[in-house]
């Protein structure tokens, strides 16, 4: 017999979506009051997820897993959701995409998010992955009137399509080569000398890295982040970065720790190759979607090498580096929404001069948001950097923390070259003050946590040690 | 005649995934050719999926190619809506014409 208290958070966001899209359905101009409901129900279901926090079962046949590291993985999600909404302030209806369509896509893809950080059987991952990614195809090209977002959406659509193909490849062979899909099966009957198996591992792990956007699959990121809508770009680099590490974890740590070995080259050399392209291509960007594209490439390399490092404090620095990239991006998003002058959007970095007279306030938080990304003390992003290192280290792999450190350095010149834009260039026009309470509501909240946070690290600390410890 | 062994299969599936996949990377003409080819990735998933099945004597991998075919029909879908859209936005669907993004 289920027990379906367990999955109360995923019945209760199935449930709203297809009531909401019978609102937004019977309803004449009702994208307003969609969106609150969304809003609300994302929230809502965070006390349902915690409800569980510390159960470990396994549901549908050992498909569906419930423990901790999914249920934590869940509630950044459904933060990072609810916050992609809340600060989008008066940008959807700016750019005249006011479309209730919006709100059901965004929790669609979070209930497909749900679905990759718990599966435990390889059709549940792929059933998951699916329904986030075909959620943000249509996302990406939302804004039908707009050339650049619709080249977005058949970019985004055509490459993805190819990593799930990948991907499923590697599960067929994965499938064959050791007669079961279910994770605990696999990790039972994995043999490291059977080159089917590392072959189908090596697929799977290039179709998870393209939807977390590691190098070198990660042509499309700096295309779509600049092409789609602001907003819809913003639960880009939020939601679904966590759930595809997630289901990276799940599927490495539980149904291929016996192939750690084999594993471990591949993600040593994703994550090298990540950091350095993030680090350097974005040095020439004038653009600040692509600037913040070539950046969170680079962040999802420094969460991987804790993943490398294959130890428990590995996971557990992965998921605090994954938990303060999302506060970080959040705040910058935020700033990044609030460039308008009369009802238009920039996007150009150079708009950004002299913007600390005008708007003080504004400017230090996005100034304490890219000192947070370049990695400096005592910033929530000097942190996130510190634990993954420190657990590289401790699993002797210094080749990695020695380049990740140089590129962490190289990076930096990127972020501080806007804060000397911000800071020191000629005075541009004023922009749109801030409207609305979501902005404000989002800047400040994030603002505060990366400038307080190491007021109380271990707080943080505690929960992923607890959540990666079902690793063992 | 010949017995047409699990080999057989696999050496099938691997043929039509790298024309699926070589499909994707030479074509520089039609977008509609890239979902052609991306449904040729697929197809061979599911003959990989349903030989391994009946070697193994074990239906779970014919219910994953049931999930695949029906995804697969979804995301054809999507992908043609979107292309739709690109269209009326362009006017063309050359590849050589995805090409307003770059930098």
């Amino acid at each position: 017999m289920i027990d379906f208290q367990n999955i109360y958070p995923e019945i209760f966001l199935i449930m709203s979506t297809l009531s909401l899209l019978m609102i937004g359905v019977f309803f004449k101009n009702s994208f307003a009051l969609v969106k609150k409901i969304t809003i609300f129900a994302l929230i809502i279901c965070i006390p349902l997820v915690y409800v569980n926090f510390g159960n470990q079962i396994l549901v549908f046949n050992n498909s569906y897993s419930i423990n901790v590291f999914s249920n934590l993985l869940k509630i950044i999600i459904l933060i990072s959701s609810a916050f992609s909404l809340i600060f989008t302030g008066q940008y959807l209806k700016r750019i005249n995409i006011e479309k209730f369509e919006y709100m059901i896509l965004i929790l669609s893809s979070t209930i497909g998010m749900f679905v990759m950080v718990s599966a435990n059987d390889l059709i549940g991952l792929y059933l998951g992955i699916e329904l986030q990614s075909l959620s943000l195809y249509v996302l990406s090209s939302l804004d039908r009137n707009s050339l650049n977002s619709s080249e977005s959406g058949v970019k985004y659509f055509v490459l993805g399509a190819l990593s799930s193909g990948l991907f499923l490849y590697g599960c067929s062979l994965i499938y064959g080569f050791t007669g079961s899909t279910n994770y605990l099966m696999i990790s039972e009957n994995l043999s490291v000398e059977n080159l089917g198996i590392i072959f189908g591992l090596v697929f799977v792990i290039v179709g998870l890295a393209f939807k977390i956007s590691a190098v070198p699959f990660h042509m499309w990121t700096p295309d779509v982040y600049q092409g789609s809508p602001t907003s819809v770009t913003a639960f880009f680099a939020l939601a679904p970065k966590v759930a595809g590490m997630g289901a990276f974890i799940q599927i490495l740590f539980v149904a291929f720790k016996g192939a750690y070995v084999e594993w471990k080259s591949i993600i040593v050399f994703i994550s090298i190759a990540s950091m350095i392209l993030g680090s350097v291509a974005a040095i020439g960007q004038t653009n600040i979607k692509r600037l913040m594209a070539y950046s969170s490439i680079g962040h999802m390399g420094y969460a991987l090498a804790g993943v490398a490092a294959g130890s428990i404090a590995g996971i557990s620095s992965t998921v605090s580096y994954i938990s303060i990239y999302v506060v970080m991006n959040i705040a910058a998003f935020t700033c990044i929404l609030f460039l308008s002058r009369e009802k238009k959007y920039f996007e150009d970095i150079r708009e950004l001069g002299g913007m600390s007279k005008n708007h003080p306030i504004v400017s230090a938080c996005l100034c304490l948001t890219l000192f947070s990304l370049a990695g400096i003390p005592p910033l929530a992003g000097f942190f996130a950097k510190f634990y993954v290192f420190k657990a590289v280290i401790e699993s002797e792999m210094y080749m990695l923390a020695i380049i990740g450190l140089l590129s962490s350095v190289i990076s930096a010149f990127y972020y501080l070259r806007v804060i000397k834009i911000i800071y020191f260039d000629k005075n541009k026009e004023k922009f749109d003050e801030m409207s609305g309470f979501g902005m404000k509501f989002s800047l400040t909240t994030s603002s505060l946590l990366i400038l307080f946070y190491f007021i109380n690290p271990s707080l943080l600390i505690n929960i992923t040690d607890l959540a990666s410890k079902i690793f063992k | 005649m010949i017995d047409i062994s699990l080999g057989h299969y696999l050496f099938l599936a691997a043929i039509i995934f790298t024309i699926g996949i070589v499909g994707i990377f030479l074509n520089r003409k039609n977008v509609i050719v890239l979902l052609m080819s991306i449904e040729l990735i697929l197809i061979a998933v599911n003959i990989n999926l349903v030989a391994f099945s009946v070697y193994l004597q074990d239906i779970v991998g014919q219910v994953f190619t049931m999930f695949v075919l029906t995804v697969a029909a979804g995301e054809a879908a999507i992908g043609l809506a979107i292309l739709v859209v690109f269209f009326r936005n362009k006017g063309s669907i050359h590849v050589e014409d995805i090409n307003t993004l770059k930098g």
